[in-house]
């Protein structure tokens, strides 16, 4: 396979799932700040600002708005050309890849991602926005789980496919890790206590931006008790949007690419020398450590890691694109 | 019941479908049963759902000095062309006499030059054509093979003769279009090809991989062939893609590969690949930074010199623009005479040189009625239409032609023969012209039909698509 071909159909996953977590993320927290019996103008305005300190694209923002409203991080995060994230910008992105590679991905997948761009380009999406935001970010949101289906169904499941995965799962790995950060941004009003309601309320919305509620629920029976949903959220084995479930599946993909068996242990491949040590720390770690070291600090760390990953990924397989 | 065809005119043009206004060809007696029952409304739907097709498959092309790099659609007219077995056998060996003398008068060309020599062809036309390539002097080709596709433009005068108008020995486009015509048209249209006997196109593709395979150094039979893309912002990137999906082939960029140890290599996640065959799909100037333009980033350094080498096989051959130059267009007739010892199948355009004294003397006292053009341009442009051209216009070339005679022709205007097309409302005679698509290999296979190009635009003979051309299923009849 092509490394400009494998570099591409990378980061095409990627955009999709960036788009996809920008969605969900809105999503749940402009549903939480209608909620207006709980949540007073003060707080809305810091759950606004730590969203768009999460993303990490404070700087941009700033200058294209002249301040943190509701409407203004929604039109940054879904609609704003100049934003490289917005859910418009990874679309076409993603379609930009896409036609650089469509003999490998399926025709399926590309009109799937075609039609998507389309709905934007015409000003179809931004219309069902105004007309209801529910309504828009469920298509989005279901657009892009339709993109995954009709890949795992119509994609051959070779070395493409496998490019494909990391891409996804590097990236939901990295979005549920800010999306559970957003927690530690937001503070609590003052009169409020930790395990308060208001608390309860902000650690089911980061649960249900990772549309995680329901198995959350099955496992703990209902409780939503903050160092659960980190746990969860962080370690679960199962849950396909916890950070140790795509690490793991990242490296399985990996391994698949490299064809080198997973308990080789001899690390010639640089790459997954750093994705096995962080699925080992993700296994191992229990959430006292996690809380001793801070859970920011943490995720930071995680963050920090799964860009050193993306780095040796590309530098293992298309670093001579550059030569 | 509809009335799409109420007041049509075929006026006094050729037209495909009428003999008179009220005389169907019998060949469209079908198909105009089944078109006169259409309301507008139902016709108005085939053609919404046409549209989206080619929409949500990203059948587009990109315009131009457009900063919105925006893509649009190819206008698609419902109305078939169709034409008759007889007429096609008569179309297709005229084809494949002229690919066999232009593949010979290139071999020629770049080594004896005996047709140069017995003064059949003036020497020094070839020396100062602008795609001639003398640093291609007496290199061997893979099989003798220089022009392996070829997209020979096609028009028929107002008695309905087919001519050539011109030869695109290069990087002819426009296949992948009449291939997703055929499939389009089936899907808006699939009763009626129940009616007719159609021969398929898609063949093409499996015909092109067997010629790119033939054509591998040293006869390797599991080659690896690739098709060489400018990148998905030329204008015909949706093809390129569509032509290596079909082949199953990589599509590559220049800078997905590198020359090393005297063979082309791809650059692969696993490391070097050798490269056996180049579809290229880009202009022997930007091919090789080391031999052609310095500044081209989209080709490969040192290609030029593993071709030579009999290392990598191109299709097409560099140096084949010398072939379609419209000066040596001329010639052609001349070609098919001296090669091959017969008369040509298919007509040239009568075309007066504006190199020769008489002949430039003739354009230059005849320039409002004659359609004058320059040698290498193409996709409607260089060109003078008298007939529709301003007293500006006119002067302009009369300039251009004393400045630069080698450079421009002129012939009589042809009067386009006209197909009912789908007008606001209606149906209205828009001119046509034909571009079948020719594989030169181990035979020659040529597509049925071809891309009938329209000019929708009222009364315009230029079919581009950069002039407000749009395009037509080909139909050709199996009985």
């Amino acid at each position: 396979m092509l490394s400009r071909v494998a570099d591409t159909i990378y980061w095409l996953s990627r955009y999709i799932e960036r788009a996809e977590n920008n969605a969900r993320m809105l999503d749940v927290n402009l549903q939480l700040t209608l909620d207006a019996t709980i949540l007073n103008h003060r707080y809305t305005q810091q759950h606004w600002e730590s969203i768009i300190y999460s993303l990490e694209d404070t700087k941009l923002f700033q200058e294209l708005y002249p301040g943190i409203t509701g409407e203004a991080v929604v039109e940054f995060v879904c609609f704003e050309r100049k934003n490289p994230n917005s859910i418009y910008s990874c679309l076409c992105a993603a379609r930009e890849n896409a036609r650089s590679v469509r003999e490998l991905i399926s025709s399926e997948m590309f009109e799937q991602l075609n039609r998507m761009y389309l709905d934007f380009r015409s000003g179809e999406a931004q219309r069902l926005f105004r007309s209801s935001s529910y309504q828009f970010f469920k298509w989005a949101l279901q657009g892009c789980h339709l993109f995954q289906g009709i890949a795992d169904a119509t994609m051959a499941h070779d070395e493409g496919w496998d490019f494909l995965q990391m891409g996804k799962f590097l990236e939901r790995a990295d979005r549920t890790s800010r999306i559970l950060d957003i927690k530690y941004h937001i503070l609590l009003p003052k009169e409020e206590e930790i395990g308060g309601t208001i608390d309860t309320v902000q650690w089911f919305a980061v649960l249900n931006s990772c549309s995680g509620a329901e198995p959350y629920r099955r496992l703990f029976q209902g409780q939503i008790a903050p160092w659960k949903v980190a746990e969860f959220l962080i370690k679960d084995a199962s849950f396909p949007r916890s950070i140790r479930f795509c690490v793991a599946s990242l490296d399985h993909s990996l391994h698949q690419i490299t064809g080198i068996d997973r308990g080789d242990f001899l690390y010639k491949v640089e790459a997954e020398r750093l994705s096995g040590k962080l699925l080992a720390d993700l296994s191992y770690v229990t959430m006292d450590d996690v809380f001793r070291i801070g859970l920011h600090q943490y995720l930071d760390g995680i963050q920090l890691r799964l860009g050193e990953i993306s780095k040796a990924i590309y530098k293992e397989f298309c670093e001579w694109l550059d030569t | 019941m509809g009335n799409l065809f109420h007041g049509y005119d075929p006026s006094r043009f050729f037209d495909e479908m009428f003999a008179s206004p009220s005389e169907v060809r019998a060949h469209y007696q079908r198909l105009f049963e089944r078109y006169n029952d259409l309301t507008l409304g139902e016709f108005d739907r085939k053609r919404l759902v046409a549209d989206n097709s080619f929409l949500t498959q990203g059948i587009t092309f990109t315009v131009y000095n457009d900063t919105e790099g925006t893509e649009r659609i190819f206008p698609f007219d419902l109305v078939p062309r169709i034409i008759p077995l007889k007429e096609w056998l008569h179309i297709e060996s005229g084809l494949t006499q002229r690919i066999s003398a232009l593949n010979l008068f290139l071999r020629d060309i770049y080594h004896d030059q005996r047709i140069l020599k017995d003064g059949v062809i003036p020497a020094e036309i070839i020396h100062s054509a602008i795609h001639f390539r003398p640093e291609f002097m007496g290199v061997n080709v893979p099989k003798d093979i220089y022009i392996h596709i070829c997209g020979t433009d096609l028009v028929r005068d107002h008695d309905g003769n087919y001519l050539v108008l011109e030869d695109n020995g290069r990087c002819p486009s426009g296949v992948s279009y009449l291939l997703e015509n055929r499939q389009t048209m089936k899907r808006v249209f699939p009763n009626l090809f129940s009616r007719y006997s159609v021969q398929p196109v898609d063949r093409y593709c499996e015909e092109l991989l067997n010629l790119l395979r033939f054509i591998a150094p040293g006869g390797n039979p599991e080659p690896t062939v690739v098709l060489l893309t400018p990148g998905i912002y030329n204008s015909a990137y949706f093809e390129h893609s569509f032509l290596a999906r079909s082949m199953g082939i990589e599509i590559v960029v220049g800078a997905d590969m590198v020359v090393q140890g005297g063979y082309l290599m791809m650059k692969t996640t696993k490391g070097l690949k050798r490269v056996d065959v180049v579809y290229r799909r880009i202009d022997d100037d930007f091919l090789d930074p080391q031999v052609f333009r310095k500044d081209s980033l989209l080709g490969v350094p040192g290609l030029v010199e593993v071709y030579r080498r009999g290392n990598v096989s191109l299709a097409n051959s560099i140096g084949t623009g010398v072939a379609d130059d419209k000066v040596t267009y001329h010639f052609v007739p001349k070609m098919i005479r001296y090669y091959l010892d017969q008369d040509p199948i298919l007509s040239n355009v009568p075309t007066y040189l504006s190199m020769f004294d008489d002949d430039r003397k003739y354009i230059l006292e005849h320039l409002p009625e004659l359609v004058v053009k320059s040698a290498n341009e193409s996709g409607g442009y260089g060109m003078l239409i008298g007939p529709h051209a301003t007293s500006e216009e006119i002067a302009k070339f009369r300039d251009l032609i004393a400045k630069n005679p080698r450079n421009y022709i002129g012939q009589p205007v042809v009067q386009l023969s006209r197909s009912p097309s789908y007008i606001s409302g209606r149906f209205e005679g828009r001119h046509i012209d034909l571009r079948p698509y020719i594989l030169f290999g181990e035979k020659t296979t040529i597509i049925p039909g071809g891309l009938t190009r329209v000019a929708l635009r009222k009364d315009s003979l230029v079919v581009n698509s950069s002039q407000g051309g749009g395009s037509k299923d080909t139909w050709v009849l199996s009985e």
